[in-house]
């Protein structure tokens, strides 16, 4: 398996595996409750009692921040599927059946990727009301178009290869060809690019929510902590230290993982990634 | 009563340069059971003309004219019905076994497509008669050839699993694309076998289009010869092979290594040329004004049909003519 020859996808994997097990176990893991305020601890420096020290209401942050990857996790996955899927579907739509069809598509490609992603997200969210299901779907409608685009020129050049053409004489309709004939054959560099993708829909979330549109208080977000931090940034550093690894850590994680995948995946260079020692 | 007949089929692609007649007013007869060979140089429409008949032609072309399958003209079928055509009552043997399966399924997986498509079959059983026909086309181990790839599969297999594809919708016509195009002498009878099986044992009708003459010899009841578009001879295979009347079927034969290996001089017109007259008048022989300018009747020559104006009810004359005009420039 050339997976565990490249140390960086491996050191990716095992990190996502980890923070995985951390978001599922987290009532085992947590030393405190993420929500029971102890104001007389507030603001305590890490110590043996509270591993990443308190916030400015006595909350445990490593609580917090395992409780935390629950959310944040849950953020990247569900928008990146969703986002791959609307991408997949459109693009290959649009690749495969050309013309008008292409045309409009693309065309609402090229108007989604004229607004700054982040912006349009936070005009989104902004419209639907905070709420982790609206940042969601705000993230979601914008990062679609990358997908698309991957997967209709993908498409294009599959669409002329003669197995299609086999399949067709062979009495396939359309959408049989499309989803049992093209989407294994042009679903690689979408996993690659979902592999990112979580990271930076991660990243986006965390910036949403660090503005005041993700979850509600008091549910424990890496963004939110970051947020209520910055107010103690000199006298209690580790209140936006911490998360701020978190964030940094799992993002890093899926770009080892989506790196991996690529070399994985690309046929030129597969033999290269075989032979990685 | 023909199984396939086509009548007057004519295809034009709408290009930019203008309309591309790849088939003019073709018209042919398939009989149940029967070998049909369409010959014919590179470009000449004979692709064309089975892509025609199973409506798997870009979304530029046209296609006008009449294919009477069973009572039913296939081209005002809607498209759904033309769906369940392909596959279950014409089938189709791809040109180049190397890319015409699908990459990343296995052959386990495409072989049971067209059963599962067409006669409704569940995976498993789908996957005993799938395994049934690999083994009668000579893939022994057929268990262990489902379960991989294409790619771990040599062109000879390849070939073999195309043409259970193929057959396993149980088709009633066969239309073979070039099926020995870039093999070699080996695999090349190796294909004539599998074609010589694939026909005996579904009792198909084999629309076998090629131009190897050889191919075509060795399995064709009839032979139909396509140049730039049109049919320009068409009869019994060994009465069109052994006592060519069209100037250009004579000097396909005159090209064959052992006659001589003599070319025909000069090229194919365009396909987007559309004089009235015959196609092959810059290249042949005999041609003189008339047959530039003149729209060209088929003649009929015992059993025969020739498109060429100087064909005299021997037919005899003019082959002498033509043979001579070769050897003159040989010797």
């Amino acid at each position: 398996m050339s997976v565990f020859k490249n140390k960086l996808t491996l050191i990716g994997m095992i990190i996502i595996l980890l923070l995985l097990c951390a978001a599922i176990f987290a009532p085992v893991l947590t030393p405190h409750n993420p929500n029971t305020q102890c104001l007389s601890q507030a603001l305590k420096g890490p110590c043996s009692d509270y591993p990443c020290g308190t916030d400015e209401f006595g909350r445990c942050i490593f609580s917090r921040i395992i409780y935390g990857a629950r959310v944040s996790l849950a953020i990247g996955i569900a928008v990146t599927a969703v986002s791959a899927a609307i991408g997949v579907v459109l693009g290959m739509a649009a690749g495969y059946y050309g013309r008008a069809v292409d045309e409009i598509i693309m065309r609402i490609v090229d108007i989604f990727l004229a607004f700054p992603g982040l912006i349009l997200a936070l005009v989104v969210a902004g419209l639907l009301g905070p709420g982790i299901g609206n940042v969601m779907l705000a993230l979601a409608l914008v990062g679609w178009m990358g997908y698309a685009r991957v997967v209709r020129g993908t498409v294009l050049a599959e669409k002329e290869k003669e197995y299609i053409e086999t399949a067709r004489s062979l009495g396939a309709n359309d959408l049989y060809i499309m989803f049992r004939h093209l989407l294994p054959n042009v679903i690689a560099p979408v996993i690659i690019m979902a592999s990112v993708g979580i990271g930076y829909a991660i990243l986006a979330a965390a910036g949403l929510s660090f503005l005041g549109l993700g979850a509600q208080p008091p549910t424990a977000v890496w963004g939110s902590m970051l947020s209520d931090g910055k107010t103690y940034l000199q006298t209690a550093p580790h209140l936006t230290i911490f998360p701020g690894l978190a964030i940094l850590v799992t993002v890093l994680a899926f770009n080892f993982l989506g790196d991996g995948l690529r070399d994985l995946l690309d046929p030129r260079l597969k033999d290269k990634a075989w032979n990685r020692g | 009563m023909a199984l396939l007949s086509i009548r007057n089929l004519t295809t034009i692609f709408n290009c930019e340069e203008g309309q591309l007649k790849a088939c003019s007013n073709v018209s042919l007869d398939i009989n149940p059971g029967q070998t049909l060979g369409i010959i014919g140089e590179t470009g000449c429409g004979k692709s064309v003309l089975g892509m025609s008949v199973l409506r798997l032609l870009p979304a530029n072309a046209v296609i006008n004219g009449q294919i009477m399958y069973k009572n039913q003209d296939l081209l005002t079928l809607p498209d759904k019905e033309m769906c369940k055509v392909r596959g279950s009552e014409i089938g189709f043997l791809p040109q180049s076994p190397s890319t015409s399966l699908n990459p990343v399924l296995s052959i386990g997986e495409q072989l049971t497509e067209g059963l599962q498509l067409h006669r409704g079959m569940i995976k498993e059983k789908a996957r005993i008669i799938a395994l049934d026909i690999l083994r009668s086309l000579g893939l022994k181990d057929s268990a262990r050839t489902s379960a991989e790839y294409p790619h771990q599969l040599s062109g000879g297999m390849k070939q073999r699993v195309l043409a259970a594809i193929s057959i396993s919708g149980q088709p009633s016509l066969l239309i073979a694309d070039e099926p020995t195009k870039g093999l070699d002498a080996v695999n090349r009878i190796q294909v004539v076998d599998l074609l010589r099986q694939l026909s005996r044992k579904t009792r198909a009708s084999l629309l076998l289009i090629t131009h190897d003459l050889k191919v075509a010899a060795a399995l064709c009841d009839e032979i139909a010869v396509m140049y730039s578009g049109e049919i320009v001879e068409k009869g019994p295979a060994e009465q069109v092979l052994n006592n060519p009347l069209h100037p250009y079927t004579q000097g396909l034969v005159a090209s064959l290594p052992e006659r001589g290996l003599y070319p025909i001089p000069g090229h194919s017109p365009g396909l987007l040329d559309d004089s009235p007259g015959c196609r092959f008048y810059s290249r042949c022989p005999i041609g003189n004004e008339k047959c530039k300018c003149q729209p060209i009747i088929n003649r009929e020559v015992d059993g025969v049909h020739v498109r060429c104006l100087y064909i005299d009810q021997s037919g005899g004359a003019q082959q002498r003519i033509y043979g001579r005009g070769f050897q003159s420039e040989a010797g």
